[in-house]
C-alpha cells in the first residue's frame, strides 16, 4: 500500500527521529509513505478565521497533489494532521472558503475536499490494525508503564477532526497494548501543553506541563508518548518532571526491531 | 463611532462564525481554560464583550496572547458558541492594525534555545502578528 506522506517543517530538522523512525517502521510493515513534491509548511497553527484564505493554500496544495496521485495523505506531526484535515473540512463543506481557494490554485480541475486525511497512528489502526501489529512485533516493550500524552491538536474539534473520542480517547492506548507495553490512563492525557505560549510566557507553560507530568507520573507512568514535537519540547523543556517523553515511533520501531538501523 | 463598533462586533461574528447570543453563561469554557488564571478578561465574559459590542476593550486585553486555541472551551461549550473563536477573532483585529504585532522578528534571538521546533516558532507568528 501507498500513501502520499506530508512530513512538515519540523520532522526536516528538530524532529528528525520521529520522521526516521516511522519511515522504517512503515517498511518494517509493508507500506510505503510517498513524500509529496514540493510541501510547503503548513503553518503550524490552523487559520481561524474565515476570511484568510492565502494561509490555508499550503495545505490545499498538499491535499491536491495527493488527489492527483489517488492516495490518502498521511501527516504523523500533530499539528500537520490539525491544520491539513482542517483546512480539508473547509474545502468540502465551506464554500465561500473552497470558491476562494479555488480562485487562487487555478488546477485544470477544482479541488473539492476529495482526499483523505490521515494520522500515521490511523493507518496503524484502521488500516493495518492494532490486531495485525501486534503480530508483526518482534521485541515486545514487555513491562513499560506508558502514558499517552494526546494534548489538544489530534483530538479537537472533534466533529471535524474525527480522530478518536475528544474526552475519553483511546487510540494510543491500544497502540501501546499493542507494542506489548501497559498503558497508564491519566487525567490530563488531553491538556494542552502551551504549545508556542512558551516563547512569550513560559511560566504559564511551565505550570501546565507541570499539571501534565504530575498527573502522568502520579499514575504510575513511567514515561510518556506524544506525536506532537512540540509537546515534547514542551514536557521535556518546561516541567520540572524526570520521567522522559518520547516520540511513539520510536518505540514502535523499536518493537518492530528496527530502531537499530535507523539508529546506525 | 457607533457604527464602527457595530462594524467591528458584526467582523468578530463573522470571522468567528460564532452566534455569542446562543451562550447561556454555564461557565463551563472559563473552568475549561488551561490560561484561566492568566486572563484578564475569561472566556465567558469575552462572549459578554462581544454581545455588548465592545471589542475595543476585547482588541487590548491580556487574554489575546494566552489563548492556545487548544478548544477546550469549543469542545466543551454545550451551545456551541465557540469562544474560542471569538477571541481569535478579536486577536486578528488586534494583530491587524497598524502596529499591533505581539511578537518581532527581533525579539528572537533572545528568546530562542536550540531545542526549540521549528513548529514552535511559525505557529507563535502565525498568532501574533500578520
Amino acid at each position: 500500500m501507498k500513501y502520499s506522506y506530508y512530513p512538515g517543517c519540523t520532522l526536516r530538522t528538530k524532529a528528525k527521529k520521529l520522521d526516521d523512525y516511522a519511515r522504517a517502521s512503515a517498511k518494517a510493515l509493508g507500506f510505503e509513505l510517498e513524500e509529496i513534491e514540493n510541501w510547503q509548511c503548513c503553518g503550524g497553527v490552523y487559520p481561524l478565521s474565515s476570511d484568510e484564505i492565502g494561509s490555508k493554500l499550503s495545505s490545499v496544495r498538499a491535499l491536491n497533489e495527493a488527489k492527483e496521485k489517488n492516495q490518502e495523505l498521511v501527516t504523523l506531526c500533530s499539528a500537520c494532521y490539525h491544520v491539513v484535515k482542517r483546512v480539508n473540512d473547509d474545502m468540502r463543506n465551506v464554500e465561500d472558503i473552497r470558491t476562494r481557494a479555488n480562485n487562487y490554485m487555478k488546477l485544470d480541475e477544482p479541488y473539492l475536499g476529495e482526499t483523505n486525511v490521515l494520522h500515521f497512528l490511523e493507518v496503524l489502526r484502521d488500516r493495518i490494525g492494532f490486531d495485525e501489529l501486534k503480530k508483526k512485533v518482534t521485541n515486545p516493550l514487555t513491562g513499560r508503564k506508558i502514558g499517552a500524552y494526546y494534548g489538544c491538536l489530534l483530538l479537537r474539534p472533534g466533529k471535524i477532526l474525527g480522530f478518536d473520542n475528544p474526552e475519553n480517547p483511546t487510540i494510543i492506548e491500544d497502540f501501546i497494548r499493542a507494542i506489548g507495553s501497559e498503558p497508564v490512563v491519566y487525567p490530563y492525557r488531553n491538556e494542552c501543553c502551551g504549545g508556542y505560549i512558551s516563547l512569550k510566557a513560559k511560566d504559564l507553560a511551565k505550570t501546565m506541563c507541570d499539571n501534565i507530568m504530575d498527573s502522568a507520573s502520579g499514575f504510575g507512568a513511567e514515561m510518556l508518548i506524544t506525536a506532537c514535537p512540540l509537546c515534547q519540547y514542551n514536557l521535556t523543556k518546561n516541567s520540572k518532571a524526570t520521567i522522559p517523553v518520547y516520540y511513539f515511533t520510536e518505540l514502535l520501531a523499536e518493537a518492530l526491531g528496527v530502531k537499530e538501523e535507523v539508529d546506525a | 463611532m457607533e457604527h464602527s463598533k457595530k462594524n467591528q462586533a458584526e467582523m468578530v461574528k463573522e470571522i468567528s462564525g460564532s452566534n455569542p447570543l446562543r451562550c447561556m453563561k454555564c461557565g463551563k469554557c472559563s473552568a475549561s481554560c488551561p490560561a484561566f488564571e492568566k486572563m484578564d478578561i475569561k472566556p465567558h465574559q469575552f462572549v459578554s464583550y462581544v454581545i455588548n459590542e465592545n471589542i475595543e476593550e476585547l482588541a487590548k486585553c491580556e487574554s489575546l496572547w494566552y489563548c492556545l486555541s487548544c478548544f477546550a472551551c469549543v469542545e466543551r461549550c454545550p451551545r456551541d458558541v465557540k469562544p474560542g473563536k471569538l477571541v481569535d477573532a478579536a486577536r486578528q483585529i488586534a494583530v491587524r492594525q497598524k502596529g499591533g504585532a505581539y511578537l518581532v522578528p527581533d525579539e528572537i534571538p533572545e528568546i530562542v534555545d536550540e531545542d526549540l521546533p521549528q513548529q514552535l516558532l511559525v505557529s507563535a507568528f502565525r498568532k501574533f502578528r500578520r
